[in-house]
Order: structure tokens, then C-alpha cells, then sequence
């Protein structure tokens, strides 16, 4: 407020009429001032966004290994190499498979944190922070952690420490893929840095529920808990879960971080990404392929969204407004 | 004031809690407190390893705190000669707040022009920004690599910095929250002689900085965070953020436990402090995001 007060003031009233009237050619003028305000950002994402998107879709089509500028079309052959290699297949299996564990478990795991921090009447701001406080973390430090210290496969990882207290034998978490306990690590690790962040949103859908449909609940002889929860309280929350999984779902999809540090050797459990990486800046520097590999995963992605906002309509309200 | 966020309100005790008997509650807060410790025991263990010697973490015997707290670890890994730390947190820090400043300066008058401008065609223009919401950009790095390697941008910091500022995601909670911004401050600015840039500078933004409060902290977490950007582009070991530095640690052929576990303690120390510091705007921030995304 203050600030419109002071330039109201400054400016003598007398001088405002004539200069204004030479201000409304450039300064005023809406189409001018659109450019001008979206300009920049247009441009940036003309040129980093559109571009590289429809250089990768022309590289596709060429033999292109340790060039950018290729000169031999091959037309489907890329995308033919790409659905055809096991690796890159295996890799979307890799991600459906994480994607069927992570999901469900970070949605019911923050839902539970996010139902326990909001009973709380002492010390929830104390949770509450404990909790989100592992949002602060990347996902390099956190691999960091859970491949040297927690599950390290030696005698001195924690969890082998804690093994041998009971008596058993240490595990080789992330050495074999069979038994396949990287999966393990792999889940807990992302659950432990994505939990805090999600109990938040359910946080705030929580608070917004109103408090007189408990209260007409119980009026009605509604059993307090399971009851409430299932009828109530879930329902309710329904607009925040179905955001929540999707949400979890992209961001599963483009899980590469703690996959390509826990993993660095080995040659099984790679997502999509992973392998991408591998392809295109790996030994071979196969950007044709690369590109194939990453229009088919762009393409997936759309269909996904697309799919999305026809069935559950989510993000529709916003763009009528 | 002129926020349109769900706050997070603090407390709002059902009523209903208070029926619950001391069984009840102590059960809660039993269960909260086993999970809060179990979300705590990495941050320990990080402390735990940095302060020790390498001889008692790979000791016979668990310890759970060192004999002698190694104070002198905290220097370790600047002197290693192997990863050039010191160069790391510099490049992160530099990138981190480029990136923020950039991306909201770029982002917010984006954001601006297509909610407040009136102008024929910007629906369409909203559309071609809305459009690359659909592409993640992780999912695009060999097609951005591909571009950025052919400007020459590879180890520079232009290269880190400039293709990650133009976020359609950023731009698009932008225009949503100016949607929501009080009309009547801009018309009260144009009474007095502002144009629309004029009006942006000396009443929108000033009455905005909650919200950009939260935008920073959010886009600055991302981006010292963010890892496979900086491990696509820093390819010389100059270039890397300390994201690329720790990941470089997991892989070196001698592992020296207690300098790695300094180093990642250093890593996160700046955000712990703009944890507890900007945590209102960060809960702001994710509230406001994470339901949009």
C-alpha cells in the first residue's frame, strides 16, 4: 500500500494529464507490453524446450554415433533398435516394477504420517518438521548414505550390524540382483526423502475438511475411526490422493538419480532414464538411438498425461478460470 | 496479504481428540515418535561417520558415538586432492543462485504478461506453454545435451545455468497466482501515471514478495539438488556441482568413510539452514506447488 502512496505523491498532479497521453503509445499499449513481459521466457523456451525436441526427432532418423549433425538416414531403424533391445524394454519393466512398489507405499505411508501429525496437540510443528526435514536432502547424499553406511553389504553397515545383534548372517544388499534386495534399498530411500513432502500436501487437505461433517457423523452414530476414516475422511481426500499418485508416478518415471549412484556397476535395475544415459553418453555416444529412446519415452509420458486429463479431469479447473 | 495459498493453519485440534482417552494418545504419540526417530537415523548416522575415524567405523564393535569427536575431519575434505570440494560448493552455489534469480525473473514476467496483459492471441500462447508441461524435462537431457554440445556450451556455466531457466511449470504457478492478485492495486497504480511495467515493478512485485519468497526457496532446493543436468554437462571435473562431486566419491577406487560423510554433512548444511530458517515459506511453497503439479 505503501508504495502506491508515495508515487501517487511524488508525481504533481498538473503534469499527469499530457504525459500520460504520450505514455499510452508505448507504455500502455497491451500487445507491446505482452511481448515485452513474455519475450524472454518465449524465447528461452522456444530455444531450449521446442528445439531440442524437434533436433532429437530428426536425429532419430539418422545414423548419428558421435555426431550431432548426421548425414545418413535410416529412417524407423532407430526406434526399431530401441522397442527391439532388451536393455531399453527392460528398463520399462524396471520402472513399472518401481513404480508398483513406490507408489501405493508413499501414498499410504505420508497419508498415515500426514493422520497421525494432525492428531497431534502437543508438538506437532516439532513433527511435522522432523518429517519434512529429509526434503532437504538430494538424492545423491541420500544414496550416499544408504549404499556406505545403511545398507552397506560389509559386517559394519548398519543393517548388517543390527543382523548380526540377532544373529544372522549379513546380506549383500546391492552386490546381486538375486536375491533382489536392492529393491529395498531403492524404495526406502526414495520413501525416506518424497514421504515429508507428500505428508504436507495431505496436511492441508486434511485441515480443510470441515469439521461439521464429523460432527453430523457422529450425530448419526458414526463409530469414530474406522468408520469416520473410510466414509469421511478418504473421500474427502480424494481431489489430494488422485494429485498425489500422478504426481508420484511422473516422478518415479524420471527416477534416475539414486539408481544410477546405488547401482553404478552393476547392470541390472536400470529405469528408463539410466539406460538412456548409458546409450546416448555412454561408450557409444548413439544419439540417433538416444533420441529415438527419448521420443518413445516422451511419447509415453504424453499419453499418460493425456489420458490423465480425460479421465479424471485433474488440472482442468484451472485453465477455465 | 495478498496471497491466495492454502495456508497450513497450525493446530486445528478436532474436537474429536480430546475424546480419545490417555491409551489413545499415548499410542499416538508412541508411533510418532518411533517413526520421527526412524526418519532421524540418517542424519545420525551422517554425523555419526563424518566425526570418526575411519578405524572406528569399520571397527569390530558398533559404535554409536566416536570415543574422540574428530574435529579436525571438518577440514578433510577440502585438503583431498582427488575432488576439488572447495571448487564444487562454489560452482553449486553460483549455479543454485543464478538459477533462482533467473528462473524467477524470467518465469514471474512470463507469468505476468499472460495472466494481467490482455492481448488477442495469448491463449494461444498459454497453450504452447502448457504443451511442455506434458514433457518433463529429465526426460528430454539427450536432446538439450545434443543442443547445449553443439553451442559449445559443455563445462561452462552458462551451460549449467540458462536451459534450466525457462520452467513452464514456474511460469505456470506464476500466472495462476496473479490471476489471483487484487485488481484493484494495479488500477489504483495506473490512476497514477504507471504503465503496465511500471505498475509490475512498484506494486505487483512489492506486494508479491511472500510468494516469490517461496518460489525462491523452492527453486533453489531443486537446484542444488539437481543431479542429472549437472552430471550431462559437468564433464570436466571443474565443472561440477557438489552433487556430481559426491556421486564421484561413491565410485573412487580408495573410500575414505569419514571425508565422504564431511562431505555430504557440508553438502546439506546449507539447506538445513534454509530449512529452518524459510520453513513457512518452503511449506508455503510445496503447498502451492505440489497440488498444482
Amino acid at each position: 500500500m505503501s508504495t502506491i502512496t508515495r508515487s501517487g505523491v511524488s508525481r504533481p498532479a498538473p503534469a499527469k494529464a499530457p504525459r500520460g497521453r504520450s505514455r499510452r503509445g508505448l507504455r500502455g499499449n497491451p500487445t507491446a507490453n505482452f511481448w515485452l513481459f513474455t519475450g524472454p521466457f518465449l524465447i528461452g523456451l522456444a530455444l531450449f524446450v521446442y528445439v531440442p525436441i524437434g533436433w532429437s526427432l530428426w536425429l532419430s532418423f539418422f545414423d548419428a554415433r558421435f555426431t550431432v549433425t548426421p548425414s545418413e538416414f535410416i529412417g524407423f531403424e532407430n526406434y526399431q533398435y530401441m522397442l527391439t533391445n532388451d536393455d531399453f524394454v527392460g528398463s520399462l519393466i524396471t520402472f513399472t516394477v518401481f513404480a508398483a512398489f513406490i507408489v501405493p507405499t508413499t501414498w499410504a505411508f505420508s497419508l498415515s504420517l500426514a493422520l497421525l501429525v494432525n492428531r497431534l496437540r502437543f508438538m506437532q510443528a516439532f513433527f511435522r518438521s522432523v518429517f519434512f526435514l529429509p526434503t532437504a536432502v538430494s538424492y545423491v547424499a541420500a544414496a550416499l548414505i544408504w549404499k556406505m553406511s545403511i545398507f552397506s553389504g560389509v559386517r559394519f553397515g548398519l543393517m548388517n550390524t543390527v543382523l548380526g545383534w540377532f544373529g544372522a548372517d549379513g546380506i549383500a544388499w546391492l552386490a546381486s540382483p538375486d536375491p533382489p534386495w536392492y529393491w529395498l534399498v531403492l524404495v526406502t530411500v526414495r520413501l525416506w526423502l518424497q514421504a515429508g513432502f507428500f505428508m504436507i500436501l495431505f496436511l492441508a487437505a486434511l485441515q480443510n475438511i470441515p469439521q461439521e461433517l464429523y460432527e453430523a457423523a457422529a450425530i448419526d452414530g458414526a463409530k469414530r475411526g474406522r468408520q469416520t476414516f473410510w466414509y469421511i475422511t478418504l473421500p474427502q481426500l480424494r481431489a489430494t490422493s488422485t494429485a498425489v499418485i500422478l504426481l508420484l508416478l511422473v516422478q518415479a518415471y524420471q527416477a534416475f538419480d539414486e539408481f544410477f549412484n546405488l547401482l553404478s556397476n552393476a547392470t541390472w535395475g536400470r529405469p528408463p532414464l539410466v539406460e538412456l544415459y548409458y546409450i546416448a553418453l555412454g561408450e557409444n555416444q548413439d544419439y540417433g538411438a538416444g533420441s529415438a529412446g527419448a521420443m518413445i519415452l516422451t511419447l509415453l509420458i504424453c499419453v499418460v498425461t493425456l489420458l490423465q486429463g480425460k479421465f479424471l479431469g485433474f488440472g482442468r479447473g484451472d485453465e477455465s478460470k | 496479504m495478498t496471497t491466495t495459498a492454502p495456508q497450513l493453519k497450525t493446530p486445528a485440534t478436532p474436537r474429536r481428540a480430546r475424546r480419545h482417552g490417555v491409551m489413545g494418545s499415548a499410542g499416538l504419540y508412541l508411533a510418532t515418535s518411533v517413526a520421527a526417530f526412524l526418519f532421524l537415523v540418517p542424519f545420525y548416522l551422517i554425523v555419526r561417520n563424518a566425526l570418526m575415524t575411519d578405524r572406528e567405523i569399520t571397527g569390530e564393535e558398533w559404535k554409536f558415538f566416536p570415543t574422540d569427536i574428530q574435529w579436525g575431519n571438518i577440514t578433510e575434505p577440502f585438503d583431498d586432492t582427488s575432488v576439488d570440494f572447495a571448487r564444487s560448493l562454489w560452482n553449486s552455489a553460483l549455479v543454485g543462485t543464478l538459477h533462482t534469480v533467473g528462473t524467477l525473473l524470467v518465469c514471474s514476467l512470463a507469468g505476468y504478461g499472460l495472466a494481467r496483459i490482455p492481448y488477442r492471441h495469448a491463449n494461444k500462447v498459454f497453450y504452447a506453454v502448457l504443451v511442455t508441461l506434458m514433457v518433463p524435462t529429465a526426460v528430454t537431457f539427450v536432446p538439450s545435451f545434443v543442443l547445449v554440445s553443439s553451442l559449445g556450451w559443455v563445462d561452462t556455466y552458462r551451460g549449467l545455468i540458462i536451459p534450466g531457466l525457462f520452467s513452464g511449470f514456474t511460469c505456470f504457478l506464476f500466472r495462476q497466482y496473479f490471476l489471483g492478485f487484487p485488481k484493484e492495486l494495479e488500477e489504483a497504480a495506473r490512476v497514477d501515471g504507471l504503465g503496465y511495467w511500471g505498475a509490475y515493478w512498484r506494486v505487483v512485485v512489492p506486494n508479491s514478495l511472500n510468494f516469490f519468497a517461496a518460489m525462491a526457496t523452492i527453486t533453489f532446493i531443486s537446484g542444488w539438488n539437481s543431479f542429472l543436468w549437472p552430471l550431462v554437462i559437468g564433464q570436466d571435473p571443474s565443472a561440477w556441482t557438489v552433487q556430481v562431486a559426491l556421486s564421484s566419491y561413491m565410485t573412487n577406487q580408495t573410500v575414505n568413510f569419514h571425508l565422504i560423510f564431511m562431505a555430504t554433512a557440508i553438502s546439506i548444511l546449507p539447506l538445513v539452514f534454509v530449512f529452518l530458517f524459510l520453513q513457512r515459506w518452503l511449506v508455503q511453497g510445496i503447498a502451492q506447488t505440489g497440488i498444482k503439479g
